[in-house]
């Protein structure tokens, strides 16, 4: 490129809760350099054109998470997030919004109470008896430090909340950071809490359970915490430290190994049943429609139409030598 | 071209309850002369699931899965989005990791594997898009879908973490996904642009939260309706099940009448190659789509 400058056009959400009834969004164009940050563009919007428009920023240093927004649907941190990148990705039209519109009160500023009541009830922070006059410091191993040293980078900045399809639709999940933050406390050596902590993520509509998997937390996080992996060590510590109850979830997950055992595959029908148990009849329709279109096969006592893998005996073997958990 | 040759790693599903997943990705193959090799030793990716359950444990079978591809001297090609996400998740650990690999290898080596590295972990339609190419795929169309207005619906697995997956999906971008709507130019279809087009499905929770599952799937399918699509197409056949089966239950949740013919990426790439009935396999979509020939 023969210039290090970029014209582009920013469509910034607008709205205020107190005067608007419905959000609006302005267009502001601006010529962009190579090395300026989001947070710079938001300062030029309040600066050359419109006072009145509202963001948070604090430390400028990607260290106090005030600065979250959404571009283009991407989570950002404002004050980390070069402009030119955005442009290269979505090309000279970026759109700036709150990361939650329907939680916006004024421009990019929302309430974040939700995040915050979630994060304070996994209980975020180290619980041990400290002897008030400790006569050598608490010295954690290399490896204890590594196993939480990720987690421990989180802002609170909302990015990964925020962008959980399930905080949109169920208000009782804690969430990405949230989890990610238990995790943080519970793998901590110098903590006592853990069991407690695992139990209060092992709840079923609010806990590591109703993770959708879809890794939109891992892609917004702009600190690498990877909250999702966190999500997933939380599940295996639940059946390591022997929180994990018997319900529909966990033996969903402990019936994989029960159907690969005997096939190699998934048996389709068997996990259903197995972690359904009577709850079954709810999948009654479901189970008929997909009789009807030659799907699945309930007369097929004997297997006969189940695949099995190959060498199934290796896969017996390697289950029998590498299994850690159980429920 | 020489020809292009893989390691078919079939998943579970497409043995089971979607055949039709795997009639129609032979049939394409078959057309494109792209030669599919079944790995009939491979066993479960976890889905996920026993990922939950115990980690190490699927760590070493989706290894020993690999091991099956390495031995043919070929890429592992995936035709399920969770089958990708947990076998290349699976690789790069292992990768990155000599002792995680070490330790893997300890297992695999009591039934005399090994893991090595050598095969690349790809899903079929990056195979499609990138060794044989659009243009390509434009010429061998007998029956073009311009008649059609087509949903893609790209699904987690194969776009996100996009760190994980940029180096088999052509570095596509995950909130700005492109390459099933070249895809579907390039059959002549029309594709739609619509919100949910990278959103997922719900699948994994269906059993303990299916609301949200419903919510999701729901939201994606009338988004898609919204904007005029005649039918939806999806690389994943977990999104293809929940999307394809849940369209009543998800209709009565949110209020609204669904009803959107789901296909497999394969099935429609099937149709516009003037593959047959059988291969295509409409009769097993439970969203009636048979008057999509």
């Amino acid at each position: 490129m023969s210039s290090n400058k970029k014209k582009i056009t920013i469509k910034a959400f607008r709205f205020n809760a107190e005067t608007d009834y419905l959000p609006y969004y302005k267009k502001y164009e601006m010529e962009v350099g190579k090395d300026e940050l989001i947070l710079d563009l938001l300062n030029r919007i309040k600066w050359e054109h419109d006072g009145t428009f509202s963001y948070r920023r604090s430390c400028r240093h990607g260290i106090c998470g005030a600065c979250g927004i959404k571009v283009n649907g991407k989570a950002v941190l404002s004050c980390k997030q070069n402009a030119m990148e955005l442009i290269e990705l979505f090309g000279d039209e970026l759109v700036f919004e709150p990361q939650s519109q329907k939680r916006a009160i004024k421009d990019m500023i929302i309430d974040k109470g939700d995040f915050w009541d979630k994060h304070a009830a996994v209980k975020p922070y180290l619980v041990a008896d400290v002897d008030p006059h400790p006569t050598s410091e608490n010295i954690m191993t290399k490896e204890q430090v590594a196993n939480i040293l990720d987690a421990d980078y989180c802002i609170q900045c909302g990015s990964c909340h925020y962008a959980c399809p399930v905080i949109e639709v169920n208000e009782d999940y804690l969430g990405p950071a949230a989890l990610a933050a238990a995790y943080r406390f519970t793998a901590d050596s110098r903590d006592n809490a853990g069991k407690e902590r695992l139990e209060i993520t092992a709840e079923l509509g609010s806990g590591v359970w109703d993770c959708v998997k879809c890794f939109e937390c891992a892609e917004a996080c702009p600190k690498e915490v990877n909250p999702i992996e966190k999500i997933t060590k939380l599940h295996n510590m639940q059946f390591e430290q022997g929180v994990a109850k018997r319900n529909v979830a966990t033996k969903h997950a402990e019936g994989f190994v029960r159907s690969i055992k005997k096939f190699g595959y998934l048996d389709e029908q068997d996990i259903v049943l197995y972690s359904e148990g009577l709850g079954v009849i709810k999948h009654l329709s479901e189970a008929l429609k997909m009789i009807k279109a030659g799907k699945v096969h309930p007369f097929d006592i004997m297997k006969k139409k189940m695949p099995r893998s190959k060498n199934l005996d290796e896969i017996k073997k390697l289950i029998e030598i590498s299994q850690k958990n159980e429920l | 071209m020489s020809q292009l040759k893989y390691a078919l790693y079939t998943g579970c599903t497409a043995r089971e309850s979607t055949p039709e997943l795997l009639s129609s990705t032979m049939a394409v193959a078959n057309k494109l002369g792209i030669e599919l090799v079944l790995l009939d030793e491979a066993s479960c990716c976890g889905a996920s699931h026993l990922q939950d359950f115990d980690d190490f444990l699927a760590l070493v079978l989706n290894a020993r899965n690999i091991c099956y591809a390495e031995k043919l001297g070929l890429d592992m090609v995936t035709i399920c989005n969770t089958c990708q996400l947990n076998t290349a998740m699976t690789k790069e650990r292992l990768d990155s990791d000599p002792e995680l690999k070490a330790k893997v290898n300890e297992k695999l080596a009591e039934v005399g594997l090994e893991y090595k590295g050598t095969s690349r972990v790809r899903h079929f339609q990056y195979v499609l898009i990138e060794d044989y190419g659009l243009d390509n795929i434009r010429e061998k169309v007998q029956v073009p879908l311009s008649h059609f207005n087509i949903a893609p619906f790209y699904g987690c697995h194969n776009i996100r973490p996009s760190e994980l997956h940029h180096e088999v999906n052509g570095g596509e971008n995950p909130y700005v996904p492109t390459s099933l709507d070249n895809l579907i130019e390039a059959l002549e279809g029309n594709s739609v642009d619509y919100e949910s087009k990278n959103k997922c499905c719900g699948f994994h929770v269906d059993l303990q939260a299916p609301k949200t599952s419903n919510a999701l799937s729901g939201t994606a399918l009338l988004d898609a309706i919204d904007n005029n699509a005649d039918l939806m197409v999806t690389p994943c056949p977990l999104c293809q099940l929940n999307m394809d089966l849940k369209q009543d239950s998800a209709g009565k949740q949110l209020g609204r009448d669904i009803e959107l013919p789901v296909l497999h990426l394969p099935q429609m790439i099937a149709l516009a190659l003037g593959c047959t009935a059988e291969e295509i396999g409409l009769k097993y979509n439970v969203t009636k789509a048979t008057d999509l020939i």
